[in-house]
Parts: structure tokens; C-alpha cells; sequence
């Protein structure tokens, strides 16, 4: 069905960083709009999800041109939901902001930046197009540089040199594999290419440009052996901007492989073993980098590896289960990743510091925010009833069906040293008392009250959400039912773009 | 580098550089130009302006900051892409006047965009060539 409508989160986000470019320097206007655009952004994307919902898969063809010619815009559930919780996570990500980052760097464009960030996403998860998915990969790329050396520390500048090199050189993997495959099909349309890749005669060089999208795809997401640059690069910039990345830029490689992988390169045995394979390391080098940092950023972002892993593995098993463990697991990894950074950064506005060496005595001092916290870590974690239990059930039950018992035990091994180091860090962070001779440096305790709401309710807002996913996982599943549904039958998606044919 | 030749020709060049940056611009929808070309042409005029006759001496002609194109520009084109969707189109169809206009040819909202495209590509290198010059007169001083 075509709704011309589909694109109005993009361009809710590309408004108002316009509307903050034209205030530029004036940075209390800019946090004001950067809030209404974010809430707005928030209820056009229920508005497209709930169309999705009932009427099913909606397209647009931009500048009215036919289906496999122009560019389309598809959003069926997947792309859809994504939108959702992605506007969510950058309402949070911009309530945090307005107080939560120096005024240094929103004088210099931090807002228009963030909203160009979402903008891309936004456009990332609606494009039907291979090359156009390249282009708002390009807007993500650029803007993420941006908000990485936004304050120019030297360490900042270090992170961003190797995540720069690291993006450049995916792209340029993503690039070569658009072109090969352009080559051989005559076309850029997803919906199109699945169609026409069944036809190519020489299968092994569609082979070869799958292991292209892999590769490019697989930086992004920091997939085994090619993650290294994530955890050497998310410390550095300051949290509200760390949470963006750690909740969502890695995700949207996961969407794209995906995406890619449904539609146009069904797995075959190789590319399912290989997958299962980089799943697997992925998980490993993920848990045994997270047992041994003292940092919690840093921690933060060698769990965000490991979990990367668990997605992907979900992919290599390519059932419908198997499928429905993966969204599940992205939606709530979204979500909590989002809440962990933001999370490290009031941490950092309470104590100064986010070494767990010379941290602690909160919950004796904040007691409710403590409690607010632990439910996030909680569901981290995967106790039941919180979100991000069902989703390792779905994957447990896939990887015995299917006989996986090494990727089972590498689920395993992650759950368990995502909980070692969850506990581990309540009990230095939470717990324990501040260390003597640590010299407690609390911006939290003397802000205004409407300052300190603004830092804990992006907290509690994300919360809220992670509760409803985990407590209201029946309505959750049913939703991630009909999504691999789509993904493993892809008659409707394509039909909806190329109309109805033969 | 103040040369009277330069400076004399630059006062003639300006203008006519100008005007060939708006004719790129205007006949770029069917033939080579277009907004990018015509503001990388038009901001061309501008630098030479300030190689002959300083940097200051050009933002004063300017009266504005180059940096205020940019949001100028970006509106223009954004509103020009979306300005269908309010008739019921999808983003980005070109919207055309029935009949053409003298000297300019037919209008469409696709002259917009690329009118916005025109002022961000000069909003964009001014300022980028403008502050590198200004910084090494504050080193030079």
C-alpha cells in the first residue's frame, strides 16, 4: 500500500536541526527544540507503526517515480518498530542532553548534529533501496565523526582517528558490493535484487559480494574479529553521546545484515556456519574483555560486543525462532544499551570520575535512583520477568533445536559474565563506601531540582519502556511473531514494492 | 598581497562571475550546471574578492556571515522536497508551473532545491576558507 506519508520522522529530525542551525549559538532555544522535535519524532513514529500494524507493509516511491527505477521508501514491521524505539531512545538521549553535557559543545552545533544522527537512522530503517541504505549510512558516518570530536580532547581525538579509519574502510567494503552487485542484476531495488539474484548463472560471485556486505557490515555492528575499534573509541566521547552510539549506531549494521541477508542473500550453508562462527568468537572475546575493566564505559562497551554476538547468532540459525530471539533481543539491547550509557553518565555527574576503583556509597546516598538503576541492570542481565529474558529463551530453544550446542554455550558463558560483571560493579559502585582518600567531587547533589529531574526522567522513561517490553512480553511476541514471519516469507515485502506480478 | 591589477580586474570579475554562477544555476535542470557548480563558481568571485583586496574588505560586501547561508539554504531545499507532500504526493516529485517564464524558462520546486543547494555550497566554503584565512592573520599579528 503507498503512504506518501512514511517518511515524517526523517524529516522531523532534519526540521528541527535546520531550525536549531538558524539559532545557532542561542543553546537554550536549541535544547527547547531539540525536546519538542524528539517528542514529536516520538509520535509520528507511533503514528507509522500503528499504520503498519493494521494495514500492513506501506511504501513510497520518492519524486513519483515507478517502483525498481526510483527510490522506494518501505516501512513494514521491522523498519517500523525500529523507527519507534530508536525515536524513543533519542527523546532520552535529548532530555540528558539539556543538562547533562558542557555548554562548550552545544555552542558548537552538538544539537543540529544529534538531530542529523536520528535523521540518518531514521532513513537507514525506511530506504528499500541498497544504495540509498549507503547514503544514510554516509549521513550516520559524518554526523557520528562530528559528536566524536565535538570538544577536541586529545583522547577524543585518539577514539575518533580509529573509529574513522574502521567506518571508511566498511563503507568502502559496503560500496565495492553495491557495485558488484549492480553489475551482475542490472539494479539498486531490494525488493528487485531478491528477485533478480535467483537468476544470476554464477552463483559463487554472488557468494563473494554476500561476503562484501559481511564484511562491511560486520565492522559496523563490531562483529569478531573487527570490533576492536568499539571499545577504544566509546569511552571518550561524553555520555549523551556515547549512549547514542552504544544503543544505536552498532545496532543498525545488525539491522542491515538483516535486512540484507532475508531478502537478498538467503544463507546457504557456508554463510550460516561462517556466521555461527563470528557469532560464537564474537561472544568470547566480548565476555573475557568485559571480566577485566575497571572502567564502566569501557565495560559497557565490550558487553555491547558480546551481546552484538548473541544477535548474530540468532541470524546464523536463520529460523523462525531463531529470528524471533534476534528482534527481540535488538529491541530490548536498544533500549538498555541506550539506559547504560546515560546511566554512566549520571554515575559520572554524581562522582566525577567512572572508575570503579574509586566509586561508591550511592545507594546509601541515592537510594531511589539506585533502586530506578537496578531494574535497568536487572533486565540487562536477563532475570525473568524483565525484557531481556525472553528474548535468550527464543535463542536457547533455536540453538538445541538445531543441534548449536557451541553456540549455547557461549550464550551461556555470556549471560553468566554479563551478570558476574553486573554484580560486580552494584557491589564496587553501589554498595561499597566511597574509598578513603577518594575525594568525591558531586555536581548532582547542588543543581536546581528541574536539573536533576531532567537527568534521572530519560532514565526512568527508558525504564518504563524496558518494564512494558519485559512485563508485556506476550503482546512484544506476537509483534516479533508476525516480523520474522515477513522476514522468512518474502512474497508480501516484495509485492508491496513491485506490485503484484506474474 | 595588495596588486592594482588584480584589484582592478577583480572589480570587473566580480560581477561577471556572479552573473555566471546565476545562469549555471538556472540552466542546470537540462543541461551541465546546477546549484552546486553555480555556488562553487559564485564563491570562486567571492575569494578573489578577498585575495585582492583583503579578507575583512570581503565580509564587508558580504553584510552577513557566510555561516548564515547554510541554515538559509538547507531550509529552502528541505521545504522545497516537502512541499509536495502537502499536495498529497511523495516527497521529492517535481512540482511545475503551467506556462514557462520569460529569461528564466519553466519554474519548478526542483529550481528551489536547487537554489537552497546554491546558497548552502556558498554558506559552506566561504566559512571554511574565511576562518583559515582570519586565523593566520592572528598569527601573523
Amino acid at each position: 500500500m503507498i503512504d506518501n506519508y512514511i517518511l515524517a520522522p526523517v524529516f522531523i529530525h532534519l526540521f528541527t536541526a535546520i531550525a536549531q542551525l538558524m539559532a545557532w549559538r542561542k543553546t537554550v532555544t536549541q535544547r527547547v527544540m531539540s525536546v519538542i522535535g524528539s517528542s514529536l519524532g516520538v509520535l509520528l513514529a507511533i503514528r507509522l507503526f500503528t499504520k503498519v500494524y493494521h494495514s500492513g507493509i506501506l511504501t513510497m516511491n520518492s519524486s513519483n517515480w515507478d517502483a525498481p527505477f526510483g527510490i522506494v521508501f518501505v516501512a513494514d514491521l521491522l523498519s517500523s518498530t525500529l523507527v519507534l524505539i530508536t525515536s524513543l531512545a533519542a527523546l532520552a538521549v535529548s532530555l540528558f542532553s539539556a543538562t547533562g553535557l558542557s555548554r562548550q559543545r552545544m555552542l558548537y552545533g552538538y544539537f543540529p548534529i544529534f538531530h542529523f544522527l536520528v535523521m540518518g537512522l531514521n532513513g537507514a530503517f525506511l530506504t528499500g533501496d541498497i544504495f540509498n541504505l549507503y547514503v544514510w549510512f554516509e549521513v550516520i558516518i559524518i554526523s557520528s565523526f562530528v559528536l566524536m570530536t565535538l570538544g577536541g580532547r586529545k583522547a577524543q581525538l585518539e577514539g575518533a582517528v580509529k573509529y574513522m579509519a574502521m567506518n571508511i574502510l566498511a563503507s568502502t567494503f559496503f560500496l565495492t558490493g553495491i557495485g558488484i552487485l549492480y553489475g551482475i542484476t542490472g539494479t539498486l531495488n531490494m525488493a528487485d535484487l531478491a528477485l533478480k539474484i535467483k537468476l544470476v548463472e554464477n552463483q559463487s560471485l554472488v557468494g563473494i559480494t554476500a561476503c562484501f556486505f559481511l564484511i562491511g557490515f560486520g565492522i559496523k555492528s563490531a562483529v569478531f574479529p573487527l570490533y576492536y575499534w568499539l571499545p577504544s573509541s566509546y569511552h571518550t566521547p561524553p555520555s549523551a553521546v556515547a549512549a547514542t552510539f552504544g544503543g544505536l549506531l552498532t545496532k543498525v549494521g545488525i539491522y542491515a545484515i538483516i535486512r540484507v541477508f532475508s531478502l537478498i542473500f538467503i544463507p546457504d550453508e557456508f554463510t550460516k556456519n561462517l556466521l555461527m562462527a563470528l557469532a560464537i568468537l564474537t561472544i568470547v572475546t566480548g565476555s573475557l574483555g568485559a571480566l577485566i575493566k575497571v572502567n564502566i564505559r569501557r565495560l559497557f562497551s565490550y558487553l555491547i560486543v558480546c551481546h552484538i554476538g548473541f544477535m548474530v547468532g540468532g541470524i546464523a540459525m536463520f529460523t523462525k525462532v531463531a529470528l524471533m530471539g534476534t528482534i527481540f533481543y535488538l529491541f530490548h539491547d536498544i533500549l538498555v544499551k541506550t539506559n547504560m550509557f546515560l546511566i554512566a553518565g549520571l554515575i559520572r555527574q554524581m562522582r566525577g570520575t567512572m572508575n570503579m576503583k574509586s566509586l561508591g556509597g550511592l545507594y546509601a546516598q541515592y537510594p531511589k535512583i539506585s533502586l530506578l538503576i537496578a531494574i535497568v541492570l536487572f533486565s540487562l542481565v536477563g532475570i525473568p520477568p524483565l525484557s531481556g529474558f525472553w528474548p535468550k529463551v527464543y535463542l536457547f530453544q533455536a540453538s538445541f533445536t538445531n543441534g548449536q550446542y557451541i553456540f549455547a554455550a557461549a550464550l551461556i558463558l555470556g549471560s553468566f559474565v554479563t551478570l558476574y560483571t553486573i554484580a560486580n560493579m552494584w557491589s564496587e559502585v553501589f554498595w561499597k563506601d566511597v574509598p578513603a582518600g577518594v575525594e568525591v567531587d558531586n555536581k548532582f547533589e547542588p543543581m536546581p531540582l528541574f536539573r536533576k529531574i531532567l537527568l534521572v526522567l530519560p532514565i526512568g522513561l527508558l525504564g518504563c519502556v524496558t518494564l512494558y517490553v519485559g512485563l508485556n512480553a506476550e503482546a512484544i511476541i506476537v509483534l516479533v511473531d508476525k516480523i520474522s514471519d515477513q522476514l522468512i516469507s518474502t512474497q508480501p515485502y516484495i509485492e508491496a514494492v513491485l506490485g503484484k506480478q506474474n | 598581497m595588495k596588486s592594482p591589477i588584480l584589484q582592478s580586474a577583480t572589480k570587473y570579475l566580480l560581477p561577471i562571475l556572479l552573473l555566471f554562477s546565476f545562469f549555471l544555476l538556472l540552466r542546470g535542470h537540462y543541461y551541465p550546471g546546477g546549484g552546486f557548480v553555480g555556488g562553487l563558481v559564485a564563491s570562486i568571485a567571492f575569494v578573489l574578492h578577498s585575495f585582492a583586496n583583503g579578507t575583512e574588505a570581503t565580509m564587508k560586501i558580504l553584510k552577513h556571515k557566510p555561516l548564515s547561508l547554510i541554515p538559509v539554504g538547507l531550509a529552502i531545499s528541505t521545504v522545497s522536497v516537502t512541499i509536495p507532500m502537502l499536495f498529497g504526493l511523495p516527497a521529492m516529485t517535481g512540482l511545475w508551473l503551467e506556462e514557462p517564464i520569460p529569461v528564466i524558462g519553466m519554474i519548478g520546486s526542483s529550481l528551489f532545491f536547487d537554489l537552497g543547494v546554491y546558497l548552502v555550497v556558498i554558506g559552506v566554503v566561504l566559512t571554511i576558507l574565511f576562518t583559515i584565512s582570519l586565523n593566520n592573520l592572528e598569527e601573523k599579528n
